[in-house]
């Protein structure tokens, strides 16, 4: 073997007893600041097994542009500054109904390949235990009137795609979705 | 530009591995969409040094007395997958203490816990994308996946890397642990090669003369240089 090939390592599970260890920061559910710009929203997340049962030990990681589609990363190179009272990511453990609740604000919209842009979404890192790998896919919000062109969720098959939108839920007052890991309503995750 | 090309089969977990049962109701049935790689997975967080304090890399020093158990250091490099160290990104560490318990509220794993030890850490790679951990080797500790079911010492590893597509999440293992071949989470792992880079190795180099044992495990993350070659594909 080349002793010169680097690769990759591979993932392991985050197990069951992670608390102590990554989901300490309570201020990690708060992406915005007050001052911050945009629509500012309360956004659930639920993750939920094969057999639709709540997951109470899971880490549900968000990564996001701010409210005018700016990355804080200096990989986005376009000629103006992230709103400084926005922080992008933000990282919270399930709680016993297998939800989280980030407050945030709707991003804007970020450019796609070809010069296509791509319609309002927020990255999520789903981690569990009994998932040996993290589970990657996207939030996009229900009453956006671009989904039909955003150029990733037309890679998704169509009947799948109300997996990946988030709805205003009256119960909660707030931005609400379930993740299926599993199940006939399983959510579409992606191969990045 | 860095490209992030996708994993060789084998070389990452088998998602669905029932011999892990936790995976039976909670692995995906479907295959992932594959989709581009855009600013969105191109960006990501960010961490600079203000967020971490002077002992964060010390899990010795959590606590006002020593920890119980064998002192050891885990260092080694964060790379790319052209071997060119990634500085200035942050690693997680969580761990249980040298009884196999961890501090949790849901491990019931009667073995006792040590007043003296969280066993939570963290660091930033310095400009070179080197790392270290002072801490305590790990006990091995039993799980209910199966009859008698035990797992090996491990060290939990949390990385972000430059962008949404290097997160990793991983396990360190400890070299000639006889439990190796019988972990289903380990085993989980198609390829024996790709196993083998989650098993640390003793350094002496690293250890400290009168206090401390050393292992080296370095990270390798996704991503390499792009080469014309590949850019005509």
């Amino acid at each position: 073997m080349n002793p010169q090939r680097f690769v990759a390592l591979p993932s392991q599970t985050v197990g069951p007893f992670f608390h102590f260890g990554i989901t300490t920061d309570p201020d990690l559910g708060d992406l915005a600041t007050p001052s911050a710009q945009g629509e500012h929203i309360e956004l659930r997340v639920r993750l939920l097994d094969g057999d639709g049962a709540p997951i109470p030990d899971g880490i549900v990681e968000l990564w996001q542009a701010d409210s005018t589609g700016k990355y804080a990363h200096p990989n986005d190179t376009r000629d103006r500054e992230p709103d400084p009272a926005f922080r992008g990511f933000g990282r919270l453990a399930t709680g016993d109904d297998g939800a989280c609740t980030f407050s945030t604000v709707r991003p804007g919209r970020v450019p796609g390949e070809h010069g296509a842009w791509q319609s309002s979404h927020i990255n999520v890192c789903v981690f569990a235990r009994g998932l040996l790998g993290h589970l990657c896919t996207r939030i996009y919000f229900d009453d956006d009137p671009t989904l039909a062109e955003d150029p990733v969720l037309s890679l998704v098959p169509a009947g799948r795609r109300a997996t990946l939108l988030a709805h205003r839920d009256e119960g909660y007052g707030c931005w609400s979705i379930d993740l299926h890991l599993q199940g006939e309503s399983e959510t579409v995750f992606f191969d990045l | 530009m860095k490209i992030y090309p996708r994993p060789e089969p084998g070389d990452q977990p088998t998602l669905f591995h029932p011999a892990y049962q936790s995976t039976i109701r909670r692995a995906p049935a479907l295959a992932p969409v594959r989709i581009p790689h855009t600013l969105s997975e191109l960006t990501g967080p960010v961490f600079g040094d203000h967020a971490l304090g002077e002992t964060d890399n010390d899990l010795t020093r959590h606590h006002s007395g020593d920890p119980l158990g064998e002192r050891i250091v885990v260092a080694g490099r964060v790379l790319d997958e052209d071997g060119r160290p990634i500085p200035h990104t942050l690693v997680e560490v969580w761990q249980a203490n040298a009884a196999g318990r961890y501090r949790h509220s849901r491990d019931n794993h009667p073995a006792p816990l040590d007043p003296n030890f969280t066993g939570a850490g963290r660091a930033l790679t310095d400009e070179n994308g080197n790392y270290r951990f002072p801490t305590i080797k790990p006990g091995a500790y039993p799980w209910r996946n199966h009859h008698n079911a035990w797992r090996p010492a491990h060290i939990h590893f949390s990385l972000f890397g430059p962008c949404f597509l290097t997160r990793l999440v991983t396990q360190m293992y400890f070299p000639d642990d006889p439990l190796i071949p019988h972990d289903p989470i380990l085993q989980s792992i198609p390829n024996e090669s790709a196993r083998r880079r989650l098993v640390s190795h003793f350094d002496l180099s690293l250890t400290e003369p009168e206090w401390a044992l050393g292992y080296r495990f370095d990270i390798v993350l996704r991503g390499r240089d792009a080469t014309p070659f590949e850019d005509q594909r």
